[in-house]
């Protein structure tokens, strides 16, 4: 989908458009913003303003914010870690929209702009672990999916939320490659995604979101595998039946709907007991639900974890 | 690199050349190392880079036969032993990489992988078949026992070098590129073989 939208007010011949742009975003939320970084260069990363911090007693060292910028999973920049931060500046992050429809009384585009408005930013230290087994401990800005989807007024039948991500060849190199069914897709049970966890994320180390780290806003869940957390997201569905994810697609076997972080559920090709905290040299054990457990496993109360993995 | 030479002093030139170059990899990834350049991961990354130059090197191994017979020359056979040894060399470095950098001797960790995971108890297996092959390659023990048995032991390659695709195919968690990459050139050079011998 093209994401190119006329702006209201043209910039001026004398403003570049990159001036332009900052100078609205700066406007837009003043107070956040250094005039200093009116001038900065281009690639500087935008500070975002948070008002509260929780690491739900988690005390781990942070994963040096290089790490968490220059090791990454988005297959839409291809398969090596470090290819998300070599390629994905190609992709443009404003203007961008997500559009929340389905199962909704109110369905509605939201500007991203709007979106970093619609809730108090919090800080969040969670732990992510990738079904890979490597984990680090970073540090979110954003606030609860839930305040966006009670925007949208789920009807009485959505049982289910589709994450759909940004589908554009040109602006993702890694879709020319059939390695997954494009565009991503992720979704959720209505109620994981009400869980007040699941934390729609638009910065991370006090900045807004780089690129390769799925700007200009995500979802993160940090008691499941990685990539249950869809990146650059554009669309939000609400939907009565479950949705195919495309991880699904692909390994059926290997990938299911819930992929709660569980020690005693094995991918079937490797363990899934321990876990490599970058920066760590002896392996940890992993956590169930990530260490999360007291937050969310009475969502899954009854069920066979084994069966729904 | 003189490999149209057949006389002593050109092979000892190319089996210098070959020995250097064959280091060349290992010298990468230690400078890498030193200078904290492995990325966020770098076990990963060693274990990733011992086990392509592993496979690389088994597949250059097996390209001195054809090699030999389309080309007529003979040094692709005078340093096939020592890429043979190079082979063991990086399959030793890739499991020490897995036995302590990754696991470190978690011993009931390794061996539930080597019984329950397929890639490794075929990674693994291919390792241990290498071992009969390098103890072999001296000229002493090959002469000891003659060269018929030596040239059927050292037949274990082929599904050596099988297995340490398949063992690369079923790692890789859902980008099949290099791995295919690896199985075609195989491909090519076990069919080259099958149609040199006629």
């Amino acid at each position: 989908m093209t994401q190119s939208t006329i702006p209201a007010i043209a910039p001026s011949e004398i403003t570049s458009k990159t001036v332009f742009d900052q100078r609205r975003r700066f406007l837009k939320h003043a107070g956040g913003l250094s005039a200093a970084l009116m001038t900065a260069p281009l690639w500087a990363a935008e500070k975002l303003a948070f008002t509260s911090t929780a690491s739900y007693g988690l005390t781990d060292a942070l994963t040096p914010r290089k790490d968490v910028t220059h090791y990454n999973n988005f297959y839409e920049f291809g398969t090596d870690k470090e290819a998300p931060s070599r390629r994905a500046g190609s992709l443009k992050t404003r203007p961008w929209t997500i559009a929340v429809e389905g199962e909704v009384h109110k369905p509605q585009v939201f500007d991203i702009d709007q979106l970093l408005k619609l809730a108090p930013i919090e800080e969040r230290v969670y732990r992510l672990r990738c079904v890979e087994a490597w984990s680090m401990v970073i540090p979110w800005l954003g606030y609860p999916l839930a305040a966006l989807l009670k925007q949208a007024q789920p009807t009485g039948s959505a049982k289910y939320v589709e994450f759909v991500s940004l589908h554009d060849m040109e602006q993702m190199p890694g879709q020319r490659s059939p390695v997954l069914q494009w565009p991503y897709r992720e979704g959720l049970r209505l109620d994981e995604a009400m869980h007040p966890l699941a934390l729609l994320t638009f910065g991370l180390y006090g900045e807004l979101l780089p690129n390769q780290n799925g700007a200009p806003v995500r979802m993160v869940l940090p008691w499941k595998y990685g990539f249950k957390s869809a990146k650059s997201i554009v669309k939000i569905r609400l939907l009565k039946e479950q949705p195919v994810s495309s991880w699904m697609q692909a390994g059926p076997s290997e990938y299911g709907f819930y992929a709660n972080v569980n020690p005693e559920v094995d991918h079937p090709r490797w363990s899934q007991a321990k876990e490599r905290r970058i920066g760590e040299f002896l392996k940890r054990p992993t956590l169930p639900f990530n260490g999360y457990a007291e937050q969310v496993s009475s969502l899954y109360a009854g069920m066979d974890l084994k069966h729904y993995f | 690199m003189g490999q149209q030479s057949n006389q002593t002093q050109g092979l000892v030139g190319t089996k210098s050349a070959v020995f250097i170059m064959a280091l060349l990899p290992l010298a990468k990834l230690l400078l890498n190392a030193l200078q904290d350049n492995l990325g966020a991961n770098p076990i990963e990354k060693i274990t990733h880079v011992t086990g392509f130059w592993t496979l690389t090197f088994l597949l250059i191994c097996l390209t001195a036969t054809p090699l030999r017979k389309l080309s007529g020359w003979f040094w692709p056979i005078r340093v096939r032993r020592m890429l043979g040894l190079f082979v063991f060399f990086y399959a030793c470095l890739h499991f020490l990489t897995y036995l302590i950098l990754d696991q470190f001797f978690d011993w009931s960790a390794i061996w539930a992988d080597i019984a329950k995971r397929p890639y490794i108890t075929i990674g693994f297996t291919a390792l241990v078949c290498l071992l009969p092959l390098a103890v072999t390659s001296n000229d002493k023990i090959t002469r000891k026992i003659g060269g018929k048995n030596w040239r059927r032991l050292h037949s274990l390659i082929y599904p050596i070098a099988i297995a340490g695709v398949i063992h690369f195919i079923w790692l890789v968690k859902k980008d099949l590129t290099i791995p295919l990459i690896f199985a075609g050139i195989l491909t090519v050079l076990l069919t080259a073989r099958l149609i040199l011998r006629r």
